[in-house]
C-alpha cells in the first residue's frame, strides 16, 4: 500500500466511527526546537493526522500566527534537513501518518529526489504545499509518487466547479477544503454556503475532504464536520503551544 | 536548473525576439510560471484573459497612450549629458523618466494597470512599494482613474522615504506599514499577497515591479516598454545612431525591462543591468540577485534569487530601497541566461558618488537606484572610451533626501 493511501484509509476509519478525522498541524520546532518530538507525540497521540510545518521566511498563505511561528522556528536554527533527521530518529511506521506542509522553495533547495526518498523513509505519507498549483506540479508529484507519497491538493471557495473536479481527482491522502477565501488563522464566524461548498465537493471527491482555515474550537469542529470527513486545526494549535498548554488536553476539548 | 546548452540559449533569444515568451504558461525559458496559493489561481486566470483582451484592444490602448502623452507627460527627454560625456570621456544619453507625472517610471505601469483594473471591475486597487516610487505612483494613477488604493510598504522604507508616504496619503491612498519579515519590499509583497487572498474577485493587485506571477512580468514589461521604445526612436533622431552600450539598474528591474525590451533585436546595442552592490558581495549585504544568486520560487514566480542553502530567503541591503529586493524578474534571469544582457554590480558607495557627480555636473538629482546605472556606465566608459552610452534615468532623488543627509556632499563634487 502506498504512504498516501494508508493516510487517506486513517481518514476515512475516523468518519466510520462516526466522528470527523482530526488532522493537526504544528510548526516543527516551535516554540522549542527541544520538545518538538515531545509535542509531536502527544499531538499524533490524538489527531487522525499530524501536519508537520516547515518553517519558511516568506509564508504568504499564513497569518500572524503562523508566521510569527515560522521565524520562531528559523530563529531556532530549524530547517527541512533538521525535521527529517528528527523524524528519522522517531520513525515508527505505524504512527499516525505524518504529513510535510512546506512552501516550494526549500523543497526546491533539498532537491526532490532526495527529498522524496528520504521523506518516505521517515514516514511521512503526503506532502502540502500552499504555493504550487495544480499546472506547475508535474515534476514534483512525478518525484514523490514514486517513492509512494503524494501532493494533497487545496481547493477553495473560489475555485470554480470543474477545477475542482480536477484538483480532486489529482490530489493523494486527502483534499483539503480551504474554508475561507483568505489566509490561516481568522477568527470569527465561518463563512455561509459553506455546508454546502463541501458537500458539493465530497459529491465529487473519490478521496476523504478535510476541511481547514480558521477552524479553533469545538463547536466549529461539529458544526464543519457535519459536513466534512475531517478538520484541519492548525494556528489553534500553535498558540496552545505557544501559550505552554498541554496539547493532548486542547485536542481532546475539540473533539468533545 | 541544468545549465543551458548553446543551442537552447540561441533558440530561447529568438522565441523572445519574435514575441513568442512569455510562453502559455508564463514562461520566460525555465524562469516565470505561476506559483501561488490555489485561492489566487482563478484571480490570475482572470487577468490573463483581461491582459490578452485589453493589450490588443484599440480603444483601451489609445486612452492608455493618451493618458501617458497628457497626463504622464510623455514622451519622456532624452537629454544630452555634456558635461558627464566630457567627465567621462564618452557620449552620454540620459533617457530622463525622471521628468515623468510623480517623478519616476513607475506611473507608465501603474496609469496601465489602473485603467485595467476599471475595465476589469475591481472595486479597490492594492499595491506594494519600496522607494515609495510605486506607491505614489500607484495612489495617483487610483485617483486618477475613480479608485480607492490601498499601498503596503515595509516599516523601514516609510521610515527612510517619508516624503512620500504623506505624498501618498494626500493623493488619497491608504498607507500600510508593514512589521513583519524584514519590513522592506519583500514583506510589502507578502503582505499584499495576503490581502489579496482574502479578495480576489473585488480586489486589483497592482504589482509595480516586472516580478511575481504570470501575467505580471509581461504586463509590467509591455506597459514599460514606451521607454525603450521612444528612447530608441530619439538615439536615432538625436544621435543619428543608435547607442554603443544601455545601462539601467535593476531591483525587480521594471524600468530595465521596459528600456531593453524594444533593443534586445538590435544586437550590435550592449546592454548592462546594474545591481545595487550594498556594502559588499557576502550574502546579506547586497541585492546583487543576478550577480550571486540561485533559481528558486519565491512571490509566484521561479526566478534567481538570494537564498541560503535551505531555501530560505535572505535579507537584502542596499542604500536605495527600490533595489533592495532578493529576487529578480523572471525575463531578466532569461536574459542573463541567454547572454544577451550582462549584469552587473555598483555598490552603496559608488552610486552615492555618482549621484553626486549627476548632480555637480548636469543639474539632475537622480533617485539612488538610478544612481547605480550611473555608476556602472561610469566604470564602463573608462574601460571603453569614446563610447556612446545610453543610461536609463529611472526616477528623480528628491524622495532621497532624508538618506542623502546622512552622506554630506564630498568637496570634488561641489561646484568651485
Amino acid at each position: 500500500m502506498h504512504a498516501h493511501e494508508r493516510l487517506a484509509d486513517r481518514l476515512r476509519a475516523a468518519r466510520n466511527e462516526g466522528r470527523p478525522a482530526l488532522v493537526a498541524f504544528l510548526t516543527a520546532g516551535y516554540p522549542d526546537p527541544a520538545r518538538f518530538i515531545e509535542h509531536l507525540d502527544a499531538v499524533c497521540a490524538h489527531a487522525d493526522a499530524v501536519e508537520i510545518g516547515v518553517p519558511f521566511t516568506d509564508p504568504m498563505a499564513d497569518g500572524m500566527t503562523i508566521q510569527r511561528a515560522s521565524q520562531g522556528a528559523l530563529a531556532n536554527g530549524v530547517s527541512l534537513r533538521w525535521i527529517l533527521d528528527r523524524l528519522g530518529e522517531r520513525h515508527d511506521p505505524d504512527a499516525t501518518p505524518l504529513l510535510l506542509m512546506s512552501y516550494l522553495n526549500p523543497l526546491l533547495a533539498y532537491g526532490y529526489e532526495a527529498l522524496a526518498a528520504r521523506a518516505a523513509a521517515v514516514g511521512v505519507c503526503a506532502f502540502i504545499v500552499p504555493d504550487l498549483p495544480l499546472e506547475e506540479s508535474a515534476p514534483f508529484t512525478a518525484a514523490v509518487e514514486r517513492a509512494g507519497t503524494g501532493l494533497v491538493q487545496m481547493v477553495t471557495p473560489a475555485t470554480p466547479p470543474e477545477r475542482a473536479r480536477r484538483l480532486c481527482e489529482a490530489s493523494r491522502g486527502f483534499v483539503y477544503a480551504v474554508t475561507v477565501t483568505g489566509i490561516t488563522g481568522g477568527g470569527g464566524a465561518l463563512p455561509a454556503g459553506l455546508a454546502e461548498y463541501l458537500e458539493r465537493l465530497r459529491g465529487v471527491s473519490p478521496l476523504p475532504v478535510c476541511a481547514g482555515f480558521g477552524i479553533r474550537e469545538a463547536a466549529q469542529v461539529r458544526a464543519v464536520g457535519a459536513h466534512a470527513d475531517g478538520v484541519i486545526v492548525g494556528s489553534a494549535l500553535v498558540e496552545a503551544l505557544e501559550r505552554g498548554d498541554d496539547p493532548a488536553a486542547f485536542l481532546q476539548g475539540l473533539l468533545a | 536548473m541544468t545549465e543551458l546548452t548553446a543551442t537552447e540559449r540561441d533558440a530561447l533569444l529568438e522565441d523572445l525576439l519574435a514575441g513568442r515568451l512569455p510562453d502559455a504558461c508564463g514562461r520566460f525559458g525555465p524562469f516565470g510560471g505561476r506559483y501561488v496559493p490555489e485561492t489566487l489561481v482563478p484571480a490570475l486566470e482572470r487577468l490573463t484573459d483581461g491582459v490578452d483582451r485589453y493589450l490588443r484592444e484599440p480603444a483601451f490602448l489609445e486612452r492608455f497612450h493618451r493618458e501617458l502623452d497628457t497626463w504622464v507627460g510623455r514622451p519622456t527627454a532624452l537629454t544630452y549629458a555634456a558635461n558627464l560625456s566630457q567627465a567621462w570621456g564618452a557620449e552620454v544619453w540620459l533617457k530622463r523618466e525622471d521628468l515623468a507625472h510623480t517623478g519616476a517610471h513607475k506611473i507608465n505601469n501603474a496609469v496601465g494597470q489602473a485603467l485595467l483594473a476599471r475595465h476589469l471591475g475591481a472595486r479597490r486597487v492594492i499595491a506594494e512599494t519600496g522607494a515609495g516610487q510605486h506607491g505614489v505612483a500607484s495612489a495617483a494613477a487610483c485617483a486618477r482613474v475613480g479608485l480607492p488604493c490601498t499601498v503596503y510598504m515595509g516599516a523601514v522604507d516609510v521610515e527612510r522615504q517619508a516624503p512620500n508616504v504623506d505624498r501618498m496619503r494626500r493623493l488619497g491612498a491608504e498607507v500600510k506599514s508593514v512589521t513583519s519579515g524584514d519590513r522592506t519590499l519583500r514583506s510589502a509583497i507578502d503582505e499584499a499577497l495576503r490581502d489579496w487572498v482574502s479578495d480576489p474577485e473585488q480586489t486589483y493587485y497592482l504589482l509595480g515591479s516586472a516580478i511575481g506571477p504570470h501575467p505580471y512580468p509581461y504586463l509590467v514589461r509591455e506597459l514599460h516598454a514606451v521607454i525603450g521604445r521612444e528612447a530608441r526612436t530619439q538615439m536615432l533622431d538625436a544621435a543619428g545612431a543608435l547607442p554603443d552600450a544601455v545601462f539601467a539598474c535593476v531591483g525587480g528591474g521594471s524600468n530595465a525591462i521596459g528600456l531593453f525590451h524594444p533593443l534586445l533585436a538590435d544586437r550590435e546595442v550592449q546592454i548592462f543591468g546594474v545591481e545595487a552592490g550594498g556594502r559588499g558581495m557576502a550574502l546579506g549585504d547586497n541585492s546583487a540577485t543576478l550577480a550571486s544568486g540561485r533559481p528558486g520560487v519565491l512571490q509566484g514566480c521561479y526566478t534567481v534569487l538570494l537564498q541560503d542553502d535551505d531555501g530560505q530567503i535572505r535579507g537584502t541591503h542596499s542604500v536605495s530601497a527600490g533595489l533592495d529586493y532578493p529576487g529578480v524578474g523572471p525575463e531578466h534571469a532569461l536574459l542573463q541566461a541567454v547572454g544577451r544582457v550582462r549584469y552587473i554590480v555598483a555598490d552603496d558607495a559608488a552610486a552615492l558618488d555618482a549621484l553626486n557627480e549627476c548632480c555637480a555636473l548636469e543639474g539632475i538629482l537622480p533617485a539612488l537606484e538610478t544612481a547605480h546605472a550611473f555608476a556602472g556606465a561610469r566604470d564602463w566608459a573608462a574601460d571603453n572610451p569614446g563610447r556612446r552610452i545610453l543610461i536609463g534615468l529611472s526616477g528623480r532623488g528628491d524622495k532621497d533626501m532624508p538618506t542623502l543627509a546622512r552622506y554630506p556632499v564630498e568637496p570634488r563634487h561641489a561646484r568651485p
